[in-house]
């Protein structure tokens, strides 16, 4: 099983590559030409995203540095308790709205403490496995579009996101026992 | 929206750096979050060139195409409204396909690609092109709800941190995926459907 998956995951990008770059030169398609053209517009699409991204990332530097996470996650700990979350889920689950890396780094001081084979430690990678950032998802496809009026876009990314903290919770819990 | 999100967490990061002592840690932290963009986005210029790269490659070559063709009933389930010969849908399938196959950051140019396809779709419909419609926000918590099959990078990390089991969270994982996706949907299909009229009218006020 370990190597299966281990296999799959290796070929799986070269095997894709190959089938695109093959099913041009079977169409008769100017592949490298197409593939500089796609190139050149990837360049404008990382021009457009920058300055979303640099945004981004500068406000969830002031708000972790602050120490604002670390409180909100005291604030809501009484919270977690109420609903048998372990305490160190929340400010992961709340990290992982605005930034991947960051949620990365807290996932692997959970690792460290608790083991990666804890339910604490299953949660955190069944969590991280579940749900996609948020925030950068919402700010980098639609601010770089030029769409202001998100509508219901976040209000339903939150109740995903709190959904997804219940249920890693409850999945690695029923796992391990 | 995201303009007072923005502005609440600069804002609040402040006023808690304030009052916690970290005034210095901030100034630092705004200088190294910015330098650590700018990073990040020279890395992910490379990998986002060579996939778009491909997606073009794929696209000229019509075997996006014939993966839409295949995942037609699939997308009139999840976008009732949307014409399936607009361009809009085979970016949505090429990121769709991404996204099972996690393959990160060749997510963002299709999501882009699909994105920008959507609003040009809004514009030939007559609606304000700078509201989210009803298909760009169901396409977007379909993204953030993860449609990934296997997580390959947790699975990296875990035997890093010594696990006996690394493979054990692909099931619970998968699983887990499954349901948020799901409620994305279903909570999606109930937005859609409870907040058309508003957003019509909104729309042509504006």
């Amino acid at each position: 099983m370990i190597k299966m998956l281990d296999f799959l995951s290796v070929c799986m990008i070269p095997l894709l590559i190959f089938c695109i770059v093959g099913s041009g030169v079977v169409n008769k398609r100017p592949v490298f030409e197409d593939f500089t053209e796609g190139a050149t517009n990837g360049l404008k699409i990382i021009v457009e995203i920058a300055p979303t991204i640099i945004g981004l990332i500068v406000a969830v530097g002031v708000l972790r540095t602050s120490g604002a996470l670390d409180l909100l996650s005291q604030w809501m700990k009484p919270l977690a308790d109420l609903f048998s979350i372990p305490a160190e889920l929340l400010p992961l689950s709340i990290v992982k709205m605005f930034s991947a890396s960051g949620a990365n780094g807290l996932l692997f001081d959970i690792f460290k403490e608790y083991g990666t084979d804890s339910v604490i430690g299953f949660s955190a990678s069944v969590l991280l496995s579940c749900t996609e950032t948020l925030f950068y998802t919402v700010s980098v496809y639609f601010m770089s579009v030029g769409i202001g009026k998100t509508r219901w876009t976040i209000p339903v990314g939150i109740v995903i996101a709190i959904f997804s903290l219940f249920l890693s919770v409850w999945v690695a819990g029923n796992n391990i026992r | 929206m995201l303009n007072y999100l923005w502005a609440f967490m600069i804002l609040i990061g402040i006023i808690v750096a304030a009052f916690e002592g970290n005034l210095d840690a901030v100034c630092e932290g705004l200088i190294a979050s910015s330098k650590e963009a700018v990073e990040l986005l020279f890395v992910m210029a490379g990998v986002v060139c060579m996939w778009n790269g491909m997606l073009y490659i794929a696209n000229n070559s019509g075997l996006i195409d014939s993966l839409t063709k295949k995942m037609k009933p699939l997308l009139r389930i999840i976008f009732p409204n949307l014409p399936l010969e607009h361009k809009a849908a085979s970016y949505i399938c090429a990121n769709f396909i991404a996204n099972i196959m996690g393959l990160g950051w060749a997510c963002t140019p299709t999501g882009i690609q699909a994105m920008k396809e959507l609003k040009q779709l809004e514009i030939e419909r007559g609606n304000n092109p700078q509201i989210a419609s009803n298909e760009m926000c169901t396409f977007l918590l379909l993204n953030i709800s993860s449609l990934q099959l296997i997580p390959i990078n947790m699975i990296a990390y875990r035997s890093q941190y010594g696990s006996v089991a690394p493979i054990a969270v692909v099931g619970p994982a998968l699983l887990a995926t499954c349901c948020t996706t799901i409620l994305a949907f279903l909570i999606c299909k109930i937005m859609c459907r409870v907040s058309n009229h508003k957003t019509v009218g909104r729309g042509k006020i504006e």
